[in-house]
């Protein structure tokens, strides 16, 4: 081969200022600040289960993290760290703690400086484990079980309620509910489903509905996805129970309920406790009928404050619906993008640290400032709903309740 | 518990999930009969045909019963031509190769299932999906009401095919004696290939009646396979008639089974009956003994 001598060709000229050309706009080459294009992006996971049986609440979840991220760039992105926009390395669970583990191992080695996300109790339980193995910090978004925030992990965050306090929230505001029509209802019966979320819930609920003196005459697991409702409502008309409580995910809470109204089976009330379903906009909005007097004990928005009004406006604008998976994880982004801000840095430690002394009030949930302690955020509590004619009602607590509990339901 | 209330509508409900899995065992149990083959991609085709309805529904915007005719012809032919070009060639006729013809063409086609539609647990909303038929002691939906009766029909339909049509005749005469067969001129190859697709095209039927009030994801149809098995075994490989007795046992079975020991362990039932039949009377109720 022989060896030429470099000399600039047209060619050569316009490879080089190409190169060049992109060099600058990637601040490769040091440049006059004036000149240099934004500061690195600080690259955040955003898990969710995308696909598979509860895709429908990753998606939710997802498009929550996205428009919060969207809005905290387009308000000038983290200031502490000279206005550094927050950049979604998005991951898809697949409704499958094994593939979220997976996710959350790529996204460690992409360099992400926390991870937001999991819903699911299952799947949270296994990829806040794999994050604390690269010292990860992790804020779970949704998933309640207990046992998440009480392994003693020091990156694992929950901005959420867990299922301990939600069960003795939901539980008091039934025995008040009841108490105010007069007791009329006693027995009970739980439907829930079978993974972490559904089973851990439901031992609570055996555990403590009998010491407020309600009978559980029967509960009954099922899996998700479950197609046929048909044997538990035969089961439930079997039993004839005062109150039905189920707690699962969305597709199989709108069939259950969809098949007690087919089947005509009328209990004195629904009391959901983190039933799926049970406080959704798409269920009111797809099967009115089918929803109305549901009462749920679940996840939601403050009404009192105005981001969350208007953040729900234009959800609702984008034709989308504004379920909880929306709110927390929008909530949630914001509580991540403040510790940045203290923590000044995107290393890990020091975003764990300024998490750990979190004290934040710009969230849209009616928590009070965040305060986690061992993980878990101190004010976080649930919110008593009611579906009445084609609204959400609050029914508890009282400081921002929109309307009283009808219970119970008034069949025609 | 064992109230008319509880227990009529049990049955019903019973046999109504019964009457399907017996249109889907149909098919298994007429392809083991005359090719003496195992079909164990039968389930993934039964995914692919309820995939299938599912987007005519979705894009095209037929209901599932319209579906019926362009469906079931459309996986007529693909059986047909799945046996005569791939399952034969690819086996070189030996048995053991055919089982694994089959389990192969079950995993390539879940995986196309999930690399194009993911794992999506998708379903399709008909306007009379929820209506039900009022018979005082049971609410029946409506959807596996029709189910049933379309079932009933088909399986009714392919037993006067097989007795009263030349093709019937010639199946039988293949599935008596090949050889035979072939020297009065039937066209085994033909034939074979025929009733393949006959046994896929009850699979498409199946597909097009379940989806109003089931869900399609590449994994349903290794569920629905299983319970097919243990019909054929039921009621004796080869046999229509067994195939249809079978599948309603089964389903009454499924039906009590859950309505006693709860969803998960309510399945203990059938797979009872699979084993039991097998080691006591494995040419089942209706087979020939071997």
């Amino acid at each position: 081969m022989t060896k030429t001598r470099f000399t600039w060709t047209r060619r050569s000229l316009l490879q080089a200022s190409a190169a060049g050309g992109a060099a600058m706009a990637t601040g490769v080459i040091g440049a006059p600040a004036i000149l240099r294009a934004q500061p690195a992006s600080v690259p955040i996971g955003v898990l969710h289960p995308v696909t598979g049986a509860i895709s429908y609440s990753g998606q939710q979840g997802r498009m929550g993290a996205e428009m919060a991220i969207a809005d905290i760039n387009a308000a000038g992105g983290i200031q502490t760290l000279g206005g550094a926009p927050i950049e979604a390395v998005l991951g898809d669970a697949q409704s499958s703690p094994e593939i979220g583990v997976t996710e959350v191992e790529r996204m460690a080695e992409e360099g992400v400086s926390a991870i937001v996300g999991g819903f699911a109790s299952s799947i949270c339980l296994a990829t806040t484990e794999a994050a604390s193995r690269y010292d990860l910090p992790y804020l779970v978004d949704v998933g309640v079980s207990d046992s998440i925030v009480t392994r003693g992990l020091a990156n694992t965050f929950r901005f959420g309620p867990g299922f301990g306090t939600i069960t003795s929230d939901a539980i008091n505001n039934l025995v008040t509910i009841n108490e105010a029509a007069g007791n009329p209802a006693r027995t009970v019966m739980i439907i829930h489903e079978d993974s972490l979320f559904g089973s851990g819930l439901a031992g609570l609920l055996n555990e403590q509905l009998p010491q407020r003196g309600f009978e559980v005459l029967e509960t009954i697991a099922h899996p998700t996805p479950q197609r046929d409702f048909n044997n538990v409502a035969l089961r439930i008309r079997a039993n004839e129970p005062d109150l039905v409580i189920p707690a699962n995910y969305y597709n199989e809470y709108v069939l259950l309920a969809r098949t007690m109204q087919q089947q005509r089976l009328q209990p004195k009330g629904i009391y959901s406790v983190l039933g799926g379903a049970a406080s959704s906009y798409r269920f009111l909005a797809e099967f009115p009928e089918a929803a109305q007097y549901i009462m749920d004990c679940n996840h939601w928005f403050d009404p009192r404050k105005q981001a969350a009004l208007d953040l729900k406006a234009r959800v609702e604008a984008e034709g989308a619906y504004f379920t909880y998976e929306v709110f927390l994880n929008y909530s949630c982004v914001q509580v991540l993008a403040d510790a940045l801000e203290r923590a000044a840095s995107t290393d890990r430690g020091a975003v764990i640290e300024a998490l750990a002394s979190s004290s934040f009030d710009g969230h849209l949930m009616p928590y009070g400032p965040t305060e986690f302690v061992d993980g878990q955020n101190q004010g976080a509590a649930p919110v008593n709903t009611q579906i009445l004619g084609e609204e959400i009602e609050v029914i508890f607590p009282d400081e921002f309740a929109s309307a009283d509990a009808v219970f119970p339901i008034p069949y025609q | 518990m064992f109230s008319a209330f509880i227990l009529v509508p049990a049955i019903l409900n019973g046999l109504m999930t019964g009457a399907v899995y017996a249109l889907i065992a149909l098919g298994l149990t007429l392809i083991y009969g005359v090719l003496h083959i195992i079909n164990f991609a039968h389930g993934a085709l039964l995914m692919a045909a309820m995939f299938a309805a599912y987007f005519a529904h979705e894009l095209l915007g037929f209901d599932p019963y319209l579906a019926i005719l362009p469906v079931t012809a459309a996986f007529f032919a693909i059986g047909y031509l799945l046996q005569r070009f791939v399952i034969t060639p690819s086996s070189h006729g030996k048995d053991e190769n055919i089982l694994l013809v089959t389990l192969g063409i079950s995993i390539i086609l879940e995986n196309l299932a999930l690399a194009f539609f993911q794992a999506d647990t998708r379903t399709i909303d008909t306007p009379y999906a929820f209506e039900i038929v009022d018979l005082d002691i049971a609410f029946l939906p409506l959807p596996r009401v029709i189910a049933f009766f379309a079932a009933l029909g088909v399986a009714l339909a392919l037993f006067a095919i097989m007795r009263f049509t030349d093709l019937g005749r010639a199946i039988r005469a293949v599935a008596k004696e090949k050889r035979g067969a072939e020297l009065v001129g039937i066209d085994v190859k033909h034939i074979y290939a025929m009733t393949f697709g006959l046994g896929i095209a009850c699979v498409a039927i199946a597909a097009c009646l379940l989806l109003p009030n089931y869900y399609v994801n590449p994994q349903v149809g290794n569920a629905f396979v299983l319970v097919a098995f243990t019909i054929v075994v039921l009621g004796g490989m080869g046999s229509v008639t067994g195939a249809l007795i079978g599948g309603l046992i089964i389903g009454l079975v499924e039906s009590f089974g859950g309505l006693f020991l709860g969803e998960s362990l309510g399945q203990i039932g059938i797979f009872l009956i699979f084993i039991i039949m097998l080691l006591f009377r494995p040419s089942g109720l209706f087979g020939q003994r071997a």
